[in-house]
């Protein structure tokens, strides 16, 4: 524009705006990163990581369930949100839920039937039990999700 | 076949990459239509295509069309702009059918194989990478993208440092390695979910309102340049201030992620904040291009790329800018997050800025390495055609997505007391999925006009327009900018 040159403005200036803001703001996240790496474990409970929670992360990694689901208002937006659902169904009901699909019911939304063990549900219970109980700054605003 | 208009010989493994990016861009679409229609025909291909495999596919063809999509625009625009050959066209040649076999595998594999067993056979137990959004590609293509990308920018960088070094060259060189160095995160998977979120993000927000920025001002400077003919140091000087407020605002913009994922809560202010400011290089990059047109010294013949870099520029500022506005303060994204107000926004900033970017460069690019400055009339005004028919489709698909996702934020998550359930939800939507089928079937007619172009003959009354390097003559389109 034409006020550009009028203040005198050259390239220099911008591109020393680019390097220089560019930079300045890269170190502002990095040290900012590294202050919520410190406070991520109080904040997600990390002790409560079991061998259990991390076994049904790696079931809900290689199942896909991200193609359908969201977990914490992330992923796809064709089946409900999981991050909350062991507050809003229960344990048992996640079992039961996941050894019986699909359901078959016509022109309904269709969930795979993953062929899961028993132990292998209880995995995945306590990722979700362990994943509800991340602090999401209230989020979800209610249990729908 | 070399062509009298290209300037350097090398340039022609372009047309490789163009093409098959446009290729993997109509597959893209096709199984778009296929997710579009299982949101209201739930069980539509079940089990042979679950909705979780096709959007993998879906997702994935996007990335990896565009990602060939600035490949090939590097590898027309570096010779170029650095005035000698491309370093190695062989190694151009090479790792394009690398890049194309392990990208036709993968999604070969995502098809045929459920996803588990495909983690099983490709290795994540060694280092457990997929299942996650966007980076579902199993451990050998991941590590094949490192490799292809690593030959891919030595490549382009000895082109560079062994020629003229151009402001536009640069950036384009310093948005491709920060691609490369960011894409390095997706090999990081901690067990704890919100640190894996985090270093997710880290991904897909500086690609695409990062880096992936640098590489859409490069090249959007670059076609403006060669249509326009304005003074490079006038367009250098725009380019740079609009990356250099993309990165000022988008670096600390990510934080827009971490609302709700377990994060801090001061990423709530530092969020909002910087993402408000993020239309402010979208907003830029509009002024920077009708104002080029403005000013312009010439009339290029090829007035169908001057109109997809202008259209790139005002389409990806209404899905970036302001559709990403609209859901980016914390205090709205608490009830938006997750919703379809998402899926609205994601189309349209993704189609304005990179597809509309990539598909100039193509419309620029392609008649030179067919040997002529520019196609004929006739096969622009399809090309013109095809630019209104997917812009307006995806405007239809995008505002049903909007109304879907304002309906659902009203239903399921507004009510503190009986809020509707997802399902039943999704339910009340089906008006508005309908809607989107509609704008998705007529995107693909828009993209397969523009196809079609290709194949144009000039119309009854007009000679072939092959004038080499003839670059001052008369407007032969009336100009729709």
């Amino acid at each position: 524009m034409n006020q550009v040159k009028a203040t005198g403005f050259t390239k220099q200036m911008a591109r020393n705006m680019f390097y220089g803001g560019s930079l300045f703001f890269i170190l502002l996240f990095a040290a900012l990163i590294f202050d919520s790496e410190r406070k991520i474990p109080t904040r997600s409970n990390a002790e409560a990581i079991t061998p259990a929670v991390e076994r049904g992360k790696r079931l809900w990694e290689t199942r896909n369930c991200i193609g359908c689901h969201t977990l914490l208002g992330e992923g796809a937006y064709f089946a409900p949100e999981l991050g909350n659902v062991y507050k809003r169904r229960g344990p048992d009901f996640i079992k039961a839920w996941i050894a019986s699909q699909p359901t078959h019911i016509p022109g309904r939304r269709q969930m795979p039937q993953f062929n899961f063990t028993e132990a292998q549900l209880d995995d995945m219970v306590e990722f979700l039990r362990w994943t509800n109980n991340v602090n999401t700054e209230n989020w979800p605003p209610n249990i729908e999700g | 076949m070399q062509a009298i208009t290209l300037k350097y010989k090398s340039q022609g493994v372009a047309k490789y990459y163009f093409i098959a990016a446009l290729a993997l861009f109509t597959a893209q679409i096709l199984f778009g239509i296929t997710l579009g229609l299982q949101y209201v025909i739930g069980d539509l291909a079940f089990p042979y295509i679950p909705f979780n495999q096709a959007r993998m596919v879906h997702t994935n063809l996007l990335i990896v069309w565009l990602l060939f999509g600035f490949m090939g625009s590097a590898y027309y625009l570096v010779p170029e702009e650095a005035e000698t050959e491309l370093y190695s066209p062989k190694l151009a040649l090479v790792l394009f059918w690398i890049f194309l076999a392990a990208g036709a595998l993968t999604i070969v594999g995502y098809l045929a194989v459920p996803y588990a067993k495909l983690a099983e056979l490709t290795g994540n137990e060694l280092l457990a990478t997929m299942g996650r959004e966007f980076l579902e590609q199993p451990l050998p293509t991941k590590l094949g993208i490192v490799v292809v990308a690593l030959g891919f920018l030595f490549n382009i960088s000895m082109t560079v440092l062994k020629g003229r070094k151009t402001s536009i060259a640069l950036v384009l060189l310093m948005g491709l390695w920060g691609l490369a160095l960011m894409f390095l995160f997706s090999f990081v998977n901690p067990a704890n979910l919100v640190r894996d979120k985090m270093y997710w993000w880290f991904v897909v927000h500086l690609w695409v309102e990062g880096t992936w920025e640098l590489i859409l001002g490069s090249l959007l400077a670059f076609v403006l340049i060669k249509t326009t003919g304005v003074d490079r140091e006038v367009i250098d000087k725009w380019l740079y201030v609009i990356i250099a407020m993309a990165l000022i605002t988008g670096i600390l913009g990510t934080g827009h992620h971490f609302f709700f994922i377990g994060m801090p809560g001061y990423w709530l202010w530092v969020g909002s904040i910087f993402s408000a400011m993020e239309p402010i290089p979208f907003f830029m990059m509009t002024v920077f291009a009708f104002n080029m047109v403005q000013r312009r010294r010439r009339d290029h013949a090829n007035q169908a790329a001057l109109l997809w870099a202008v259209g790139c520029s005002v389409v990806g500022f209404l899905g970036a800018g302001l559709w990403g506005f609209m859901h980016t303060l914390a205090p709205i994204n608490y009830y938006t997050h997750g919703t379809q107000i998402t899926a609205a926004h994601g189309h349209l900033a993704f189609y304005g800025a990179y597809v509309l970017v990539v598909i100039a460069m193509i419309s620029y690019a392609m008649p030179t390495l067919r040997g002529r400055e520019a196609n004929s009339r006739r096969a622009q005004s399809f090309e013109m055609w095809s630019f209104w028919i997917m812009t307006i489709s995806m405007g239809l698909m995008v505002l049903a997505l909007t109304g879907a996702g304002i309906l659902q934020v009203w239903l399921q998550r507004m009510p503190t007391e009986g809020a509707m359930p997802f399902m039943a939800t999704q339910d009340q939507l089906r008006f508005f999925y309908w809607l989107r089928v509609a704008g998705g079937v007529s995107f693909l007619l828009g993209l397969l006009t523009y196809l079609y172009s290709f194949f144009a003959a000039p119309g009854a009354d007009e000679d072939e327009v092959v004038v080499p390097n003839g670059m001052m003559h008369r407007r032969v389109m009336p100009a729709r900018a």
